[in-house]
């Protein structure tokens, strides 16, 4: 908020959302991101900040379903659209299968990279629907997800066993 | 960040008036290059107007052109059935491109209109006559191995970074734009960007204002027989060091027709008249393709650090040709 009143001239804007299928509303500095709106005002801490210039996947949230990079998305262009974060996924106090799968299959180290890997694994099983992928389609399509402990063995097996499964 | 206004527009008229009386103010689309050159401070506007919901978004057939709406996310075209099935070419080169997020955020407008990758551009505090005209050109005699080789000026030899646009550049792809007063325009793809020259500041022919609506492209033999090869650093998720869109008409093991671009290695989407002539009329073998990579890299000017890409061009598309070529033989 400080950063408006030192620009008296710029008009906060106004956003409502859905934040995992909760209606949220915010008054916020349009130069807020989706990722600092919520972590910094929803205290949403589950989608990480790693480059902040789109280049890691780590703050990888789905908007209306889609992944997308919420480091790079104004949260002014969010507005009436539903925001799925980590938070969001597991229902009834019961894990989301991917979210079973990564520690069933052991898919990280760290654990920094692995809400946006999850997100990103869950909605790509969705783009990708009947079709049967090769491990090498499913590196191509998580390649927007960085992981520095280098735990891609372990996250290409994790995406087999929800496959497997679906 | 420069503060800014966040202004939503609801029709391109709208968005278009908002942006003319404002001269700080920029249309914002998917906001991938805009946001990110933004934190940089590399771009500072002082009002983005939201054109998210004024323009098309969906992929139209109309008198057997394809129309695609300049929202249309570039994820969305790569997996069009209507895309796949007549314009491989062009659903190759979006999935080659950046990754799966981002590809879900980018329009088609905002793709034909990104920015160069050159470290320098987005280094505000560097010389750089595109960003701050003038200012000298700090690649020259600094870090330069991704950068052009076709195209380049004294002023500027920054690499244009869109695998997609390769694609519209070898379609023969027409852009489609709305101004001020209301007119459109048709721009053909080709002479949408500009080559750097003494205005490396300058990349497009759109006036202030000027809004991009569509994109167009007809359906023929050539484009259902495409290609997109790319050439990288890493496996994925990387842009081109090369890349070549190639169609190729065959007719008893002869060419009757060919369309060449290249990417990764120009200031701009290069599409190359030099290397088609020298695959008509002769017939599909190694060596055509490699006369018409010579052919498309006789005026190539390389520098210290960035020779090796003449070579790695002419390889990429020498094997875009033979991977074409063998799927429709």
């Amino acid at each position: 908020m400080a950063t408006i009143l030192e620009h008296p001239a710029i008009q906060p804007a106004v956003v409502t959302f859905q934040v995992n299928g909760e209606s949220r509303a915010l008054e916020l500095d349009p130069r807020t991101t989706l990722l600092d709106a919520l972590r910094d005002h929803l205290d949403l801490t589950g989608s990480k900040k790693g480059c902040d210039q789109g280049q890691c996947g780590a703050c990888t949230v789905l908007v209306d379903g889609r992944r997308v990079l919420s480091c790079l998305t104004l949260a002014a262009a969010v507005k009436d659209k539903a925001v799925t974060t980590i938070e969001g996924l597991a229902k009834d106090g019961k894990l989301h299968p991917m979210q079973a799968a990564f520690i069933e299959c052991d898919a990280f180290q760290c654990g920094y990279c692995t809400p946006g890997q999850i997100l990103s694994a869950v909605a790509m099983l969705e783009e990708a629907a009947a079709d049967k992928l090769s491990d090498s389609e499913i590196r191509e399509r998580l390649s927007g997800n960085i992981c520095r402990c280098g735990a891609y063995p372990n996250i290409v097996a994790a995406v087999r066993h929800v496959e497997a499964g679906r | 960040m420069h503060p800014f206004e966040f202004i939503e527009s609801q029709t391109a008229e709208g968005a278009i008036h908002a942006v003319v009386a404002d001269p700080q103010a920029v249309f914002f689309a998917g906001g991938t290059t805009l946001v990110d050159l933004m934190k940089l401070d590399v771009m500072t506007p002082g009002a983005l107007v939201d054109i998210n919901r004024a323009l098309p978004d969906s992929i139209e057939e109309r008198a057997g052109k394809i129309q695609i709406g300049a929202n249309v996310r570039n994820s969305d075209v790569a997996y069009h059935r209507l895309i796949r099935e007549r314009f491989p070419v062009l659903s190759e080169a979006i999935l080659a491109g950046a990754s799966a997020q981002l590809r879900n955020m980018a329009s088609t407008g905002g793709n034909i209109l990104q920015r160069t990758r050159c470290p320098y551009f987005r280094e505000a505090h560097a010389a750089c006559n595109k960003r701050a005209p003038g200012s000298g050109c700090d690649a020259m005699k600094g870090y330069h191995r991704s950068h052009a080789v076709l195209g380049t000026s004294e002023s500027c030899i920054a690499t244009h970074a869109s695998d997609m646009c390769v694609a519209l550049a070898m379609l023969d792809a027409v852009v489609f734009t709305q101004k001020e007063n209301g007119k459109g325009r048709r721009i053909p793809f080709n002479d949408f960007h500009l080559l750097p020259g003494e205005t490396p500041e300058r990349e497009t022919v759109l006036e202030r204002g000027e809004l991009i609506l569509r994109v167009e492209i007809e359906p023929s033999k050539l484009s259902r027989q495409s290609h997109y090869l790319k050439v990288r650093d890493r496996a994925s998720y990387e842009f081109a060091l090369a890349s070549a869109a190639v169609a190729l008409d065959l007719e008893e093991g002869t060419i009757r027709a060919a369309r060449v671009a290249l990417g990764g290695v120009a200031t701009k989407p290069w599409r190359s008249p030099e290397a088609e002539a020298a695959l008509t009329g002769k017939p599909a073998a190694k060596e055509t393709f490699r006369a018409a990579a010579e052919a498309a890299f006789s005026g190539a000017k390389p520098r210290r650090d960035n020779a090796f890409k003449i070579e790695l061009g002419k390889r990429t598309l020498v094997r875009a040709l033979e991977e074409l070529w063998r799927q429709h033989s």
